[in-house]
């Protein structure tokens, strides 16, 4: 018999159903829910009169429209009426239907794909959605987990189960060890930019190989949040002892015997030796170069070493005019170097680079310096109140003050800008989100994807520069 | 769910690749709390030369007249001719509600991204993939024809133009059924309730782990 890969046996594990017409039930252990994308679900399940299926499935926090200030004040302290709107909505039907929710004042509120594993709540080996297309963060610990629409919400609301069909198996590994300054960050942007955004649809990529095996579970996480941004739903790694190891001791997390039975469990999830990809893409690590992106698409991006791409080189008509179109929305000239781009704006944190040993790169760059007058701002927005509070234990908050960057409150904050912050119009910020769509972080604004070194780096030069420079 | 049997509207072409769902409808209009009320701010940043905010009258906003769907000839169209990679980004449902309700029921491209495909089955819509070469043939007769119509059979698959010539195009059984019906899929899904609880007892047993509920 051939080998399964660890795609396969995860949704093996899971299926409830194999219909005739090729489409399954796939049964789903936890559900993460938040402010925007559930309102219509919960209406959807009172418009039918039915009942959530598994109530302890569910968690459930608002991370969308929370502002990064005035917290203690709650509920109250969102201005927008409509936002405020959203996230009482959230309390409500978690109310009503007794979920659980960390609301906005409680420590444990944060953005959903940082406290699922911060809280145990995402184990090894689940099956784990959200309506939130980065739910492949929670992929990092050998889970199969992808964003679902709103309906999808609802259906799993009501039943437990999704109606999938299988993906194919792409194998992406990162051959040999990473440079001093390269980030998890940096690997992923380096792989969208060799396959594209749309290298990865219809496919759940596993990421394998030493440089990736060497990595902490925060810059897997990372890896994992924009397998999405490579077209694919699902991002994955292999269990090892660095999962194991982090999920230990959790609050959700199991304890003595069964977490023993577990942990036999969980060391299956891999990919068998003799496995088969339909799709294999490798990658040198020792080769890969801080990146920065250029363009609107997360596939415009290069090494910070490099410099803006000239359309009149480009032969494909479509992409051709795909660059010349970002060019002139990001204003950048070709063949302008990526060090000359002067930023308006820095933004660390999103779903992507949030956690604390974000926030412990970004403040050892920043130690003992000062953020560059030119820039109008530049924020650190921890994932979670949990993250926060760890990074005020270490005394990253002061560092970051001093340096003259703004120390928030948990939320998703400059990703979407949701919320209050957000860019002006032809603002060029250094951002460690995922997206660098036209308008994403404020109508106009233009977004640059990097590391949170990266961003640091910037932050205190006011232009890219390779954070290697700034590092002894 | 509104079924989809057979549809015949005025294309409108949508000349870029990698149109993702930011682009369809902006974030700012995620904060509504219904599922309707999203066509006049589909493709808001393109469409309009101001900046977008929720509850505005998007009647007396300064329209970009380069835009596709602020041309006359296009304004009423109901099949949207795209390019690659179409709705890549967020899985906002909010995308194929606004193309919904602005009134597109057919999307037509090279490739779609995963999630905005499957969140157009759930809401009436039918993403249609066709080979690019035959895109590339459309979007010529589109921009040459005025009033180009297409007619999409959901039932025999094919997209048929206006002189007759025709194009099959596939999908999955289970989703054509759903749309062909009308289906509720919740409603399918629970028909299958006793082999999700027997799935569940046998997880419990296997893999309690799964079901605490932390402390």
């Amino acid at each position: 018999m051939v080998g399964k890969t660890l795609y396969d046996k995860l949704w093996d594990d899971h299926l409830v159903k194999q219909r005739d017409d090729g489409s399954a039930l796939i049964y789903i252990d936890r559900q993460l829910l938040h402010e925007v994308t559930s309102p219509q679900a919960f209406e959807g399940l009172r418009l039918a009169g039915r009942k959530p299926w598994r109530i302890d499935a569910n968690i459930a926090t608002p991370d969308h429209n929370v502002p990064t200030t005035d917290r203690d004040k709650g509920i109250d302290g969102i201005v927008d009426p409509v936002s405020r709107t959203q996230v009482e909505t959230l309390d409500k039907n978690c109310d009503e239907f007794g979920i659980l929710e960390f609301k906005i004042k409680d420590q444990r509120q944060g953005i959903v794909h940082v406290i699922g594993p911060e809280q145990g709540a995402t184990l090894p080996g689940m099956s784990i959605v959200c309506g939130d297309s980065h739910t492949s963060t929670h992929g990092a610990f050998g889970c199969l987990a992808h964003g679902i629409g709103t309906s999808e919400v609802e259906h799993v609301l009501a039943t437990q189960c999704l109606v999938q069909k299988k993906m194919k198996n792409m194998l992406v590994k990162v051959n040999g060890k990473l440079g001093p300054g390269v980030t998890g960050k940096d690997v992923v942007l380096a792989i969208i930019g060799k396959i594209g955004t749309a290298g990865g649809t219809g496919y759940a990529i596993e990421f394998g190989g030493e440089a990736i095996r060497g990595l902490s579970m925060e810059a897997r996480m990372t890896i994992c949040n924009m397998s999405i941004e490579a077209g694919a739903r699902v991002g994955m790694v292999a269990v090892d002892d660095t999962t194991i190891d982090y999920v230990k001791g959790r609050p959700f997390a199991p304890k003595g015997e069964t977490w023993d039975k577990a942990v036999d469990y969980w060391r299956t999830l891999h990919s068998d030796d003799d496995a088969v990809f339909d799709k294999v893409v490798e990658l040198d690590g020792s080769a890969i170069m801080p990146q920065v992106s250029w363009g609107t698409s997360p596939e415009m991006v290069t090494g910070v070493d490099g410099a803006v791409p000239d359309p009149a080189k480009e032969e494909d008509p479509i992409k051709r005019e795909g660059i010349v179109r970002a060019l002139k929305y990001m204003g950048l000239q070709p063949n302008q170097k990526i060090t000359d781009i002067q930023l308006d704006r820095v933004f660390i944190g999103s779903c992507t680079n949030s956690r604390i040993e974000d926030l412990r790169e970004a403040a050892a760059v920043v130690k003992g310096r000062k953020v560059a007058s030119s820039l109008k701002q530049a924020m650190v927005v921890p994932g979670s109140g949990l993250v926060k509070a760890q990074a005020e234990k270490e005394g990253l908050d002061k560092i970051f003050i001093e340096a003259g960057l703004e120390w928030r409150d948990p939320g998703c904050s400059m990703c979407l800008a949701m919320n209050a912050d957000k860019l002006g119009q032809g603002e060029h910020c250094a951002s460690t989100s995922n997206r660098n769509f036209e308008g994403r972080q404020g109508f106009g604004g233009r977004t640059h994807l990097v590391s949170p070194a990266m961003a640091a780096a910037a932050a205190v030069t006011g232009h890219f520069v390779d954070v290697r420079e700034l590092m002894h | 769910m509104r079924a989809f049997t057979q549809h015949q509207g005025i294309v409108a072409p949508m000349d870029r690749s990698n149109v993702d769902t930011d682009m369809i409808i902006p974030k700012q209009f995620l904060k509504s709390i219904k599922r309707t009320g999203f066509g006049p701010n589909l493709f808001d940043e393109l469409r309009y030369l101001d900046e977008g905010k929720p509850d505005q009258d998007s009647s007396q906003r300064p329209i970009n007249p380069d835009f596709v769907l602020n041309q006359d000839r296009y304004r009423n169209a109901s099949v949207l001719l795209a390019r690659s990679n179409f709705g890549c980004g967020s899985s906002r449902e909010h995308a194929p509600w606004a193309l919904d309700d602005f009134g597109f029921r057919v999307i037509i491209a090279p490739s779609f991204a995963d999630i905005f495909y499957n969140n157009c089955f759930k809401n009436g819509l039918l993403p249609i993939v066709l080979p690019e070469e035959v895109v590339d043939q459309l979007f010529c007769e589109t921009e040459e024809n005025e009033g180009y119509q297409l007619t999409v059979d959901l039932e025999a698959k094919t997209v048929t133009t206006p002189s007759g010539e025709s194009f099959s195009f596939e999908v999955d059984d289970f989703r054509r059924h759903c749309l062909l019906n009308g289906l509720d899929d919740i409603g399918v899904t629970l028909e299958d309730a006793d082999l999700i609880r027997d799935y569940e007892e046998k997880r419990r047993q296997t893999a309690p782990w799964l079901f605490n509920s932390g402390n």
